[in-house]
Protein backbone atom coordinates (compact mmCIF):
# COMPACT_ATOMS: atom_id res chain seq x y z
CA UNK A 1 0.00 0.00 0.00
CA UNK A 2 1.57 3.56 -0.41
CA UNK A 3 2.41 5.28 2.52
CA UNK A 4 0.25 8.27 1.75
CA UNK A 5 -2.75 7.10 2.01
CA UNK A 6 -2.16 5.97 5.72
CA UNK A 7 -1.31 9.15 7.09
CA UNK A 8 -5.13 10.38 8.06
CA UNK A 9 -7.32 8.37 5.91
CA UNK A 10 -6.67 5.09 6.30
CA UNK A 11 -8.01 3.15 3.46
CA UNK A 12 -8.69 -0.58 3.49
CA UNK A 13 -9.50 -2.39 0.27
CA UNK A 14 -12.97 -3.75 -0.02
CA UNK A 15 -14.50 -5.08 -3.42
CA UNK A 16 -12.21 -6.53 -6.19
CA UNK A 17 -13.37 -4.82 -9.49
CA UNK A 18 -15.15 -7.83 -11.04
CA UNK A 19 -17.49 -8.05 -8.05
CA UNK A 20 -18.20 -3.88 -8.36
CA UNK A 21 -18.46 -4.02 -12.48
CA UNK A 22 -20.80 -7.43 -11.96
CA UNK A 23 -22.65 -5.30 -8.89
CA UNK A 24 -23.49 -2.99 -11.06
CA UNK A 25 -24.45 -4.64 -14.28
CA UNK A 26 -27.32 -6.71 -11.93
CA UNK A 27 -28.23 -3.23 -10.22
CA UNK A 28 -29.37 -2.12 -13.86
CA UNK A 29 -30.47 -5.34 -15.23
CA UNK A 30 -32.41 -6.06 -11.84
CA UNK A 31 -33.90 -2.51 -12.11
CA UNK A 32 -34.43 -3.17 -15.90
CA UNK A 33 -36.28 -6.46 -15.09
CA UNK A 34 -39.10 -4.96 -12.77
CA UNK A 35 -39.99 -2.00 -14.61
CA UNK A 36 -40.80 -4.21 -17.40
CA UNK A 37 -41.77 -7.09 -15.21
CA UNK A 38 -44.47 -4.76 -13.73
CA UNK A 39 -45.19 -3.82 -17.33
CA UNK A 40 -46.13 -7.40 -18.03
CA UNK A 41 -48.32 -8.32 -15.40
CA UNK A 42 -50.16 -5.44 -15.48
CA UNK A 43 -51.75 -6.86 -18.79
CA UNK A 44 -52.91 -9.83 -17.12
CA UNK A 45 -52.87 -9.26 -12.91
CA UNK A 46 -54.20 -12.18 -12.02
CA UNK A 47 -52.41 -15.34 -10.76
CA UNK A 48 -53.24 -19.00 -11.14
CA UNK A 49 -51.73 -22.81 -9.57
CA UNK A 50 -51.49 -25.64 -11.60
CA UNK A 51 -51.23 -25.93 -15.75
CA UNK A 52 -53.71 -23.28 -16.89
CA UNK A 53 -55.68 -20.23 -16.10
CA UNK A 54 -57.53 -17.29 -18.00
CA UNK A 55 -60.07 -14.82 -17.45
CA UNK A 56 -62.49 -17.76 -17.25
CA UNK A 57 -61.13 -19.66 -14.64
CA UNK A 58 -61.02 -19.03 -11.00
CA UNK A 59 -57.88 -16.72 -10.01
CA UNK A 60 -55.37 -17.98 -7.18
CA UNK A 61 -55.30 -14.26 -6.53
CA UNK A 62 -55.71 -10.49 -7.88
CA UNK A 63 -53.61 -7.54 -7.80
CA UNK A 64 -56.02 -4.50 -7.35
CA UNK A 65 -54.80 -2.84 -9.70
CA UNK A 66 -56.70 -2.00 -13.45
CA UNK A 67 -55.25 -4.00 -16.35
CA UNK A 68 -53.58 -2.79 -19.68
CA UNK A 69 -56.03 -5.34 -21.69
CA UNK A 70 -59.89 -4.11 -21.38
CA UNK A 71 -60.23 -8.24 -21.79
CA UNK A 72 -59.54 -8.75 -18.15
CA UNK A 73 -62.33 -8.33 -15.40
CA UNK A 74 -60.99 -5.72 -13.09
CA UNK A 75 -63.50 -4.15 -11.36
CA UNK A 76 -62.31 -0.53 -12.70
CA UNK A 77 -63.40 1.31 -15.25
CA UNK A 78 -59.74 2.21 -16.09
CA UNK A 79 -57.73 0.96 -19.08
CA UNK A 80 -54.02 1.30 -18.42
CA UNK A 81 -51.52 2.53 -21.43
CA UNK A 82 -50.46 -0.88 -22.73
CA UNK A 83 -46.49 -1.21 -23.13
CA UNK A 84 -46.31 -4.95 -23.32
CA UNK A 85 -44.51 -5.18 -26.81
CA UNK A 86 -40.62 -2.93 -25.89
CA UNK A 87 -42.01 -4.00 -22.31
CA UNK A 88 -40.98 -7.89 -23.20
CA UNK A 89 -38.16 -6.88 -25.58
CA UNK A 90 -36.14 -5.04 -22.94
CA UNK A 91 -37.31 -7.67 -20.10
CA UNK A 92 -35.23 -10.55 -21.84
CA UNK A 93 -32.36 -8.49 -22.95
CA UNK A 94 -32.11 -7.64 -19.23
CA UNK A 95 -32.73 -10.86 -18.52
CA UNK A 96 -29.41 -12.21 -20.72
CA UNK A 97 -27.39 -9.01 -19.22
CA UNK A 98 -28.45 -10.83 -15.88
CA UNK A 99 -28.02 -13.96 -16.71
CA UNK A 100 -24.45 -13.82 -18.80
CA UNK A 101 -23.04 -11.10 -15.50
CA UNK A 102 -24.11 -13.86 -12.98
CA UNK A 103 -22.04 -16.31 -14.98
CA UNK A 104 -18.95 -14.01 -14.81
CA UNK A 105 -19.07 -13.70 -11.16
CA UNK A 106 -20.31 -17.39 -10.16
CA UNK A 107 -16.91 -18.41 -11.95
CA UNK A 108 -15.24 -15.60 -10.49
CA UNK A 109 -16.50 -16.74 -7.11
CA UNK A 110 -15.09 -20.30 -7.31
CA UNK A 111 -12.49 -19.59 -8.93
CA UNK A 112 -11.14 -16.30 -6.75
CA UNK A 113 -12.27 -17.78 -3.41
CA UNK A 114 -14.75 -15.20 -3.10
CA UNK A 115 -17.48 -17.54 -2.23
CA UNK A 116 -15.70 -19.45 0.31
CA UNK A 117 -13.71 -15.96 1.85
CA UNK A 118 -16.34 -13.45 1.41
CA UNK A 119 -19.69 -15.41 1.97
CA UNK A 120 -20.19 -18.79 3.73
CA UNK A 121 -19.78 -17.53 7.10
CA UNK A 122 -17.63 -19.08 9.41
CA UNK A 123 -17.61 -22.33 11.10
CA UNK A 124 -18.35 -21.12 14.82
CA UNK A 125 -21.00 -18.18 13.08
CA UNK A 126 -23.33 -21.33 12.29
CA UNK A 127 -25.09 -20.72 15.34
CA UNK A 128 -28.50 -18.88 15.97
CA UNK A 129 -26.71 -16.83 18.94
CA UNK A 130 -24.31 -15.79 16.36
CA UNK A 131 -27.24 -14.91 14.17
CA UNK A 132 -28.90 -13.03 16.60
CA UNK A 133 -26.50 -11.18 18.44
CA UNK A 134 -26.22 -9.63 14.55
CA UNK A 135 -29.73 -8.92 14.60
CA UNK A 136 -30.07 -7.27 18.39
CA UNK A 137 -27.08 -5.43 17.32
CA UNK A 138 -29.42 -4.15 13.86
CA UNK A 139 -32.11 -3.60 16.48
CA UNK A 140 -30.32 -1.21 18.70
CA UNK A 141 -28.63 0.58 16.48
CA UNK A 142 -25.31 0.35 17.73
CA UNK A 143 -22.55 1.71 15.69
CA UNK A 144 -20.02 -0.82 13.65
CA UNK A 145 -17.52 -2.50 14.66
CA UNK A 146 -14.26 -2.40 13.12
CA UNK A 147 -14.85 -5.66 11.59
CA UNK A 148 -17.67 -3.92 9.54
CA UNK A 149 -15.79 -2.20 7.12
CA UNK A 150 -13.74 -4.55 6.23
CA UNK A 151 -16.05 -7.90 6.09
CA UNK A 152 -19.40 -9.36 6.36
CA UNK A 153 -21.46 -10.88 9.42
CA UNK A 154 -23.25 -13.60 9.30
CA UNK A 155 -26.53 -11.98 8.74
CA UNK A 156 -25.81 -10.35 5.65
CA UNK A 157 -23.54 -13.98 4.36
CA UNK A 158 -27.22 -15.61 4.83
CA UNK A 159 -28.46 -12.57 3.02
CA UNK A 160 -26.21 -12.69 -0.27
CA UNK A 161 -25.97 -16.47 0.17
CA UNK A 162 -30.19 -16.54 -0.51
CA UNK A 163 -30.25 -14.13 -2.92
CA UNK A 164 -26.80 -15.39 -4.91
CA UNK A 165 -27.87 -18.97 -4.87
CA UNK A 166 -31.47 -19.68 -4.50
CA UNK A 167 -33.61 -16.37 -5.42
CA UNK A 168 -31.27 -15.92 -8.05
CA UNK A 169 -31.65 -19.35 -9.72
CA UNK A 170 -35.16 -19.93 -8.91
CA UNK A 171 -36.38 -16.39 -10.49
CA UNK A 172 -34.35 -17.73 -13.84
CA UNK A 173 -35.58 -21.26 -13.69
CA UNK A 174 -39.29 -19.97 -13.27
CA UNK A 175 -38.97 -17.45 -16.22
CA UNK A 176 -37.64 -20.08 -18.58
CA UNK A 177 -40.51 -22.90 -17.44
CA UNK A 178 -42.66 -20.24 -18.95
CA UNK A 179 -41.23 -20.42 -22.37
CA UNK A 180 -43.08 -22.87 -24.69
CA UNK A 181 -39.71 -23.56 -26.66
CA UNK A 182 -37.59 -23.86 -23.88
CA UNK A 183 -40.09 -26.49 -21.74
CA UNK A 184 -40.50 -28.74 -25.02
CA UNK A 185 -36.74 -29.05 -25.30
CA UNK A 186 -36.91 -29.40 -21.66
CA UNK A 187 -40.57 -30.16 -20.14
CA UNK A 188 -39.57 -31.10 -16.45
CA UNK A 189 -38.47 -27.67 -15.52
CA UNK A 190 -42.32 -27.01 -15.78
CA UNK A 191 -43.95 -30.38 -14.81
CA UNK A 192 -41.51 -30.49 -11.42
CA UNK A 193 -43.06 -27.00 -10.45
CA UNK A 194 -46.73 -28.09 -10.96
CA UNK A 195 -47.49 -26.37 -14.14
CA UNK A 196 -46.75 -23.04 -16.36
CA UNK A 197 -49.50 -21.05 -14.44
CA UNK A 198 -47.48 -21.92 -10.63
CA UNK A 199 -44.80 -20.63 -12.49
CA UNK A 200 -45.47 -17.62 -13.39
CA UNK A 201 -47.18 -17.03 -10.04
CA UNK A 202 -43.67 -18.14 -8.32
CA UNK A 203 -41.91 -16.18 -10.75
CA UNK A 204 -43.98 -13.14 -9.65
CA UNK A 205 -43.55 -14.31 -5.70
CA UNK A 206 -39.64 -14.63 -6.00
CA UNK A 207 -39.80 -10.67 -7.91
CA UNK A 208 -41.32 -9.41 -4.65
CA UNK A 209 -38.44 -11.45 -2.20
CA UNK A 210 -36.00 -9.99 -4.59
CA UNK A 211 -37.19 -6.14 -3.96
CA UNK A 212 -37.51 -6.90 -0.28
CA UNK A 213 -33.81 -7.94 -0.22
CA UNK A 214 -33.23 -4.67 -2.40
CA UNK A 215 -35.24 -2.42 -0.24
CA UNK A 216 -33.50 -4.37 2.87
CA UNK A 217 -29.97 -3.70 1.66
CA UNK A 218 -30.36 -0.40 0.26
CA UNK A 219 -31.87 0.61 4.03
CA UNK A 220 -28.84 -1.45 5.65
CA UNK A 221 -26.07 0.61 3.24
CA UNK A 222 -27.60 3.62 4.35
CA UNK A 223 -27.62 2.73 8.01
CA UNK A 224 -23.81 1.73 7.65
CA UNK A 225 -23.14 5.06 6.05
CA UNK A 226 -24.48 5.60 2.28
CA UNK A 227 -21.51 7.82 0.93
CA UNK A 228 -18.51 5.66 2.19
CA UNK A 229 -20.79 2.42 1.26
CA UNK A 230 -21.45 3.58 -2.62
CA UNK A 231 -17.56 4.79 -2.33
CA UNK A 232 -16.41 0.87 -1.58
CA UNK A 233 -18.78 -0.36 -4.14
CA UNK A 234 -16.80 2.15 -7.13
CA UNK A 235 -14.10 2.54 -6.12
CA UNK A 236 -13.00 -0.62 -4.27
CA UNK A 237 -11.91 0.85 -1.16
CA UNK A 238 -13.62 1.84 1.96
CA UNK A 239 -11.98 4.08 5.06
CA UNK A 240 -12.06 2.87 8.48
CA UNK A 241 -14.53 4.11 10.32
CA UNK A 242 -13.34 6.53 12.68
CA UNK A 243 -14.15 4.85 15.98
CA UNK A 244 -12.47 1.51 14.46
CA UNK A 245 -9.56 3.95 14.52
CA UNK A 246 -9.57 5.40 17.91
CA UNK A 247 -10.41 2.07 19.18
CA UNK A 248 -6.74 0.95 17.35
CA UNK A 249 -5.18 3.97 18.78
CA UNK A 250 -6.04 2.89 22.68
CA UNK A 251 -5.32 -0.42 22.00
CA UNK B 1 -3.12 5.18 -12.22
CA UNK B 2 -0.38 2.45 -13.07
CA UNK B 3 1.37 3.27 -16.37
CA UNK B 4 0.47 0.43 -18.74
CA UNK B 5 3.41 -2.03 -19.45
CA UNK B 6 4.16 -3.30 -22.88
CA UNK B 7 3.43 -6.31 -22.29
CA UNK B 8 0.02 -5.60 -21.19
CA UNK B 9 -0.41 -3.46 -23.96
CA UNK B 10 0.30 -6.15 -26.05
CA UNK B 11 -1.60 -8.80 -24.24
CA UNK B 12 -4.58 -6.50 -24.33
CA UNK B 13 -4.55 -5.91 -27.81
CA UNK B 14 -3.95 -9.81 -29.13
CA UNK B 15 -7.01 -9.88 -26.70
CA UNK B 16 -8.85 -7.47 -28.23
CA UNK B 17 -7.93 -8.43 -31.64
CA UNK B 18 -9.39 -12.03 -30.92
CA UNK B 19 -11.98 -11.24 -29.40
CA UNK B 20 -13.33 -8.98 -32.60
CA UNK B 21 -12.83 -11.96 -35.09
CA UNK B 22 -14.46 -14.11 -32.85
CA UNK B 23 -17.23 -12.09 -32.87
CA UNK B 24 -16.79 -11.56 -36.55
CA UNK B 25 -16.78 -15.37 -37.08
CA UNK B 26 -19.80 -16.12 -34.50
CA UNK B 27 -21.88 -13.78 -36.52
CA UNK B 28 -21.01 -15.25 -40.18
CA UNK B 29 -21.45 -18.79 -39.03
CA UNK B 30 -25.08 -17.69 -36.59
CA UNK B 31 -26.32 -16.09 -40.56
CA UNK B 32 -25.36 -19.28 -42.23
CA UNK B 33 -27.11 -21.56 -39.32
CA UNK B 34 -30.00 -19.21 -39.53
CA UNK B 35 -29.23 -18.33 -36.28
CA UNK B 36 -30.33 -14.81 -36.90
CA UNK B 37 -33.96 -13.64 -36.33
CA UNK B 38 -35.00 -10.61 -38.74
CA UNK B 39 -35.89 -8.18 -36.06
CA UNK B 40 -31.92 -8.06 -34.78
CA UNK B 41 -31.48 -4.37 -35.32
CA UNK B 42 -32.06 -1.72 -32.85
CA UNK B 43 -31.36 -1.52 -29.39
CA UNK B 44 -32.96 -5.13 -27.97
CA UNK B 45 -31.41 -6.58 -31.22
CA UNK B 46 -28.73 -8.44 -28.77
CA UNK B 47 -31.29 -9.87 -26.72
CA UNK B 48 -33.59 -11.36 -29.56
CA UNK B 49 -30.36 -12.77 -31.17
CA UNK B 50 -29.31 -14.40 -28.28
CA UNK B 51 -32.54 -15.83 -27.65
CA UNK B 52 -33.74 -16.88 -30.72
CA UNK B 53 -29.65 -18.81 -31.77
CA UNK B 54 -29.87 -20.35 -28.49
CA UNK B 55 -33.34 -21.58 -28.59
CA UNK B 56 -32.88 -22.68 -32.32
CA UNK B 57 -29.70 -24.45 -31.37
CA UNK B 58 -31.85 -26.32 -28.36
CA UNK B 59 -35.49 -26.91 -29.39
CA UNK B 60 -34.99 -27.43 -33.49
CA UNK B 61 -36.40 -30.60 -33.61
CA UNK B 62 -38.15 -30.87 -29.40
CA UNK B 63 -41.79 -31.60 -29.25
CA UNK B 64 -43.96 -28.86 -27.73
CA UNK B 65 -45.76 -31.17 -24.51
CA UNK B 66 -49.04 -32.59 -25.42
CA UNK B 67 -51.69 -33.20 -22.52
CA UNK B 68 -54.32 -35.91 -21.59
CA UNK B 69 -58.01 -35.40 -22.50
CA UNK B 70 -58.91 -34.79 -19.39
CA UNK B 71 -56.85 -31.84 -19.02
CA UNK B 72 -58.61 -29.85 -22.03
CA UNK B 73 -59.75 -26.48 -20.41
CA UNK B 74 -64.03 -26.97 -19.99
CA UNK B 75 -63.70 -23.13 -20.73
CA UNK B 76 -60.96 -21.98 -22.99
CA UNK B 77 -61.05 -18.04 -23.54
CA UNK B 78 -61.27 -17.01 -26.97
CA UNK B 79 -59.56 -13.45 -26.38
CA UNK B 80 -60.49 -10.68 -28.12
CA UNK B 81 -60.21 -10.49 -32.17
CA UNK B 82 -60.32 -8.12 -34.50
CA UNK B 83 -64.53 -7.71 -35.73
CA UNK B 84 -64.16 -9.73 -39.08
CA UNK B 85 -64.43 -7.88 -42.00
CA UNK B 86 -67.37 -7.78 -44.64
CA UNK B 87 -65.45 -10.24 -46.88
CA UNK B 88 -65.26 -12.17 -44.09
CA UNK B 89 -68.99 -12.31 -42.57
CA UNK B 90 -69.66 -13.41 -46.70
CA UNK B 91 -67.49 -16.29 -46.14
CA UNK B 92 -69.28 -17.05 -42.76
CA UNK B 93 -72.64 -16.97 -44.65
CA UNK B 94 -71.77 -19.54 -47.41
CA UNK B 95 -70.20 -21.58 -44.43
CA UNK B 96 -67.03 -21.00 -45.53
CA UNK B 97 -67.38 -23.02 -48.45
CA UNK B 98 -65.27 -21.09 -50.57
CA UNK B 99 -62.63 -19.93 -48.37
CA UNK B 100 -59.19 -20.61 -49.99
CA UNK B 101 -55.52 -21.21 -48.95
CA UNK B 102 -53.22 -19.58 -51.69
CA UNK B 103 -49.82 -21.31 -51.15
CA UNK B 104 -47.15 -19.40 -53.30
CA UNK B 105 -43.34 -17.77 -53.39
CA UNK B 106 -40.68 -20.46 -53.59
CA UNK B 107 -42.83 -23.47 -54.38
CA UNK B 108 -42.81 -25.70 -57.45
CA UNK B 109 -46.89 -25.71 -57.58
CA UNK B 110 -48.38 -22.67 -56.66
CA UNK B 111 -51.48 -23.98 -54.76
CA UNK B 112 -54.96 -22.38 -53.95
CA UNK B 113 -56.50 -25.26 -51.51
CA UNK B 114 -60.18 -25.13 -50.04
CA UNK B 115 -60.95 -26.16 -46.47
CA UNK B 116 -62.02 -29.66 -48.03
CA UNK B 117 -58.74 -30.10 -50.33
CA UNK B 118 -56.62 -29.65 -46.83
CA UNK B 119 -58.31 -32.27 -45.58
CA UNK B 120 -57.73 -35.00 -48.03
CA UNK B 121 -53.74 -34.47 -46.74
CA UNK B 122 -53.04 -36.32 -43.94
CA UNK B 123 -54.40 -34.75 -40.29
CA UNK B 124 -53.03 -34.50 -37.05
CA UNK B 125 -54.89 -33.84 -33.87
CA UNK B 126 -52.49 -32.68 -30.78
CA UNK B 127 -53.51 -31.83 -26.89
CA UNK B 128 -51.34 -28.46 -26.51
CA UNK B 129 -51.72 -25.56 -24.61
CA UNK B 130 -51.77 -22.15 -26.37
CA UNK B 131 -50.03 -19.38 -23.61
CA UNK B 132 -50.45 -15.50 -24.39
CA UNK B 133 -47.92 -12.77 -23.94
CA UNK B 134 -50.43 -11.12 -21.18
CA UNK B 135 -49.55 -14.49 -19.45
CA UNK B 136 -53.15 -16.21 -19.33
CA UNK B 137 -52.97 -19.54 -21.45
CA UNK B 138 -55.60 -23.09 -21.60
CA UNK B 139 -55.62 -26.63 -23.41
CA UNK B 140 -57.34 -27.44 -26.34
CA UNK B 141 -57.36 -30.20 -28.51
CA UNK B 142 -56.47 -28.43 -32.67
CA UNK B 143 -57.01 -30.85 -35.13
CA UNK B 144 -55.28 -29.84 -38.88
CA UNK B 145 -53.29 -30.32 -41.45
CA UNK B 146 -49.37 -29.66 -40.49
CA UNK B 147 -48.06 -27.82 -42.62
CA UNK B 148 -45.09 -29.55 -43.56
CA UNK B 149 -47.56 -31.59 -45.67
CA UNK B 150 -48.58 -28.73 -47.48
CA UNK B 151 -45.26 -27.59 -47.99
CA UNK B 152 -44.56 -31.20 -49.56
CA UNK B 153 -47.41 -31.16 -51.85
CA UNK B 154 -46.64 -27.77 -53.49
CA UNK B 155 -42.74 -28.65 -53.00
CA UNK B 156 -40.66 -26.69 -51.54
CA UNK B 157 -37.66 -24.91 -53.05
CA UNK B 158 -33.99 -25.97 -51.45
CA UNK B 159 -33.33 -22.04 -51.03
CA UNK B 160 -36.85 -21.60 -48.68
CA UNK B 161 -36.01 -20.27 -45.11
CA UNK B 162 -39.11 -18.72 -44.22
CA UNK B 163 -43.12 -19.22 -44.63
CA UNK B 164 -45.15 -16.13 -44.17
CA UNK B 165 -48.80 -16.26 -43.57
CA UNK B 166 -51.16 -13.55 -43.82
CA UNK B 167 -55.06 -13.15 -42.14
CA UNK B 168 -57.87 -11.97 -44.02
CA UNK B 169 -57.05 -9.07 -42.37
CA UNK B 170 -54.25 -7.78 -44.70
CA UNK B 171 -52.77 -6.11 -41.23
CA UNK B 172 -52.62 -9.14 -39.84
CA UNK B 173 -49.77 -11.66 -40.64
CA UNK B 174 -46.89 -13.36 -39.18
CA UNK B 175 -43.71 -15.74 -40.37
CA UNK B 176 -41.93 -18.52 -39.07
CA UNK B 177 -38.21 -20.16 -39.92
CA UNK B 178 -37.99 -23.65 -41.56
CA UNK B 179 -37.69 -25.14 -38.44
CA UNK B 180 -41.05 -24.22 -37.43
CA UNK B 181 -42.82 -24.43 -40.65
CA UNK B 182 -41.54 -28.27 -40.97
CA UNK B 183 -42.27 -29.05 -37.91
CA UNK B 184 -45.00 -31.90 -37.10
CA UNK B 185 -46.93 -30.21 -34.76
CA UNK B 186 -46.97 -26.78 -36.82
CA UNK B 187 -50.80 -27.49 -37.86
CA UNK B 188 -53.23 -25.38 -40.34
CA UNK B 189 -55.73 -25.81 -37.64
CA UNK B 190 -59.35 -26.43 -38.91
CA UNK B 191 -60.57 -28.54 -35.91
CA UNK B 192 -60.68 -27.75 -32.35
CA UNK B 193 -62.24 -30.45 -29.66
CA UNK B 194 -63.50 -32.95 -31.82
CA UNK B 195 -65.45 -29.82 -33.50
CA UNK B 196 -64.82 -26.99 -36.43
CA UNK B 197 -62.20 -24.53 -35.04
CA UNK B 198 -65.15 -21.71 -33.91
CA UNK B 199 -64.40 -18.23 -35.67
CA UNK B 200 -63.93 -16.97 -32.08
CA UNK B 201 -60.85 -19.20 -31.95
CA UNK B 202 -59.40 -18.54 -35.38
CA UNK B 203 -61.98 -20.69 -37.62
CA UNK B 204 -62.10 -21.61 -40.50
CA UNK B 205 -58.37 -21.74 -40.39
CA UNK B 206 -55.43 -20.69 -38.25
CA UNK B 207 -52.10 -21.64 -38.15
CA UNK B 208 -51.37 -22.80 -34.83
CA UNK B 209 -47.15 -22.74 -33.95
CA UNK B 210 -47.60 -24.70 -30.65
CA UNK B 211 -43.90 -23.98 -29.89
CA UNK B 212 -44.10 -20.03 -29.61
CA UNK B 213 -46.97 -17.77 -27.81
CA UNK B 214 -49.97 -17.25 -28.95
CA UNK B 215 -49.57 -14.42 -31.27
CA UNK B 216 -47.56 -16.26 -33.53
CA UNK B 217 -50.89 -18.69 -34.26
CA UNK B 218 -52.81 -16.34 -36.65
CA UNK B 219 -56.40 -16.68 -37.24
CA UNK B 220 -58.26 -16.47 -40.20
CA UNK B 221 -55.54 -17.60 -42.76
CA UNK B 222 -55.98 -17.33 -46.42
CA UNK B 223 -52.66 -16.50 -47.64
CA UNK B 224 -48.84 -18.84 -47.37
CA UNK B 225 -46.20 -17.52 -49.04
CA UNK B 226 -42.47 -19.25 -48.90
CA UNK B 227 -39.25 -17.08 -49.21
CA UNK B 228 -35.70 -16.99 -49.07
CA UNK B 229 -35.98 -13.25 -47.04
CA UNK B 230 -38.77 -11.39 -45.18
CA UNK B 231 -36.75 -7.64 -46.03
CA UNK B 232 -39.12 -7.10 -48.60
CA UNK B 233 -42.35 -8.28 -46.55
CA UNK B 234 -43.96 -5.37 -44.57
CA UNK B 235 -41.39 -2.98 -43.24
CA UNK B 236 -39.00 -5.93 -43.40
CA UNK B 237 -39.39 -7.58 -39.67
CA UNK B 238 -40.96 -10.77 -40.48
CA UNK B 239 -44.35 -9.71 -39.33
CA UNK B 240 -46.81 -7.42 -38.56
CA UNK B 241 -46.12 -7.77 -34.89
CA UNK B 242 -42.78 -5.71 -35.16
CA UNK B 243 -44.79 -2.91 -36.07
CA UNK B 244 -46.83 -3.15 -33.15
CA UNK B 245 -43.23 -3.66 -30.76
CA UNK B 246 -43.48 -7.23 -30.24
CA UNK B 247 -40.69 -9.79 -30.96
CA UNK B 248 -40.78 -11.91 -34.02
CA UNK B 249 -39.46 -14.93 -32.55
CA UNK B 250 -41.83 -15.83 -29.38
CA UNK B 251 -40.46 -18.79 -28.27
CA UNK B 252 -39.64 -17.05 -25.09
Amino acid sequence: MPAAVTLSNPEISRHSATVRVTHWLTVISFLALLITGAEIVVSHPRFYWGEVGNVMTRPAFTLPIPASRDTVPTGYHYVMPDQNGWSRYLHFQAAWVAVLTGSVYGIFGLWSGHFWRDLIPARRDWTWHAFWEVIAKYLRRAPLDEAEAGSYNVVQRCAYITVIFVLFPLVIWTGLAMSPAFTSAFPVTVTALGGRQTARTLHFFISIALVLFVVVHVAMVIHAGFRSRMRGMITGRVSEPAHAIASKESA
Amino acid sequence: MKPISRRRLIAGGVAATAGAVGLSVAARLAQRYGLVPPDHCGVYGPGETLTYASQRLLTRHSLAREFPRSMISTSPFANATPPPNDLFKRHQKSGFLDWKLAVGGMVANPASLSLSDLKTLPVRSQITEIACEEGWSYIAEWIGTPLSEVLKAVGLSPQSRYVAYFSIDKDWWDSIDMADALHPQTLLTWGMNDGDLPVSFGGPLRLRVPRQLGYKSVKYITRLAVTDSLKNLGSGLGSSEPDFGYSWYAGI
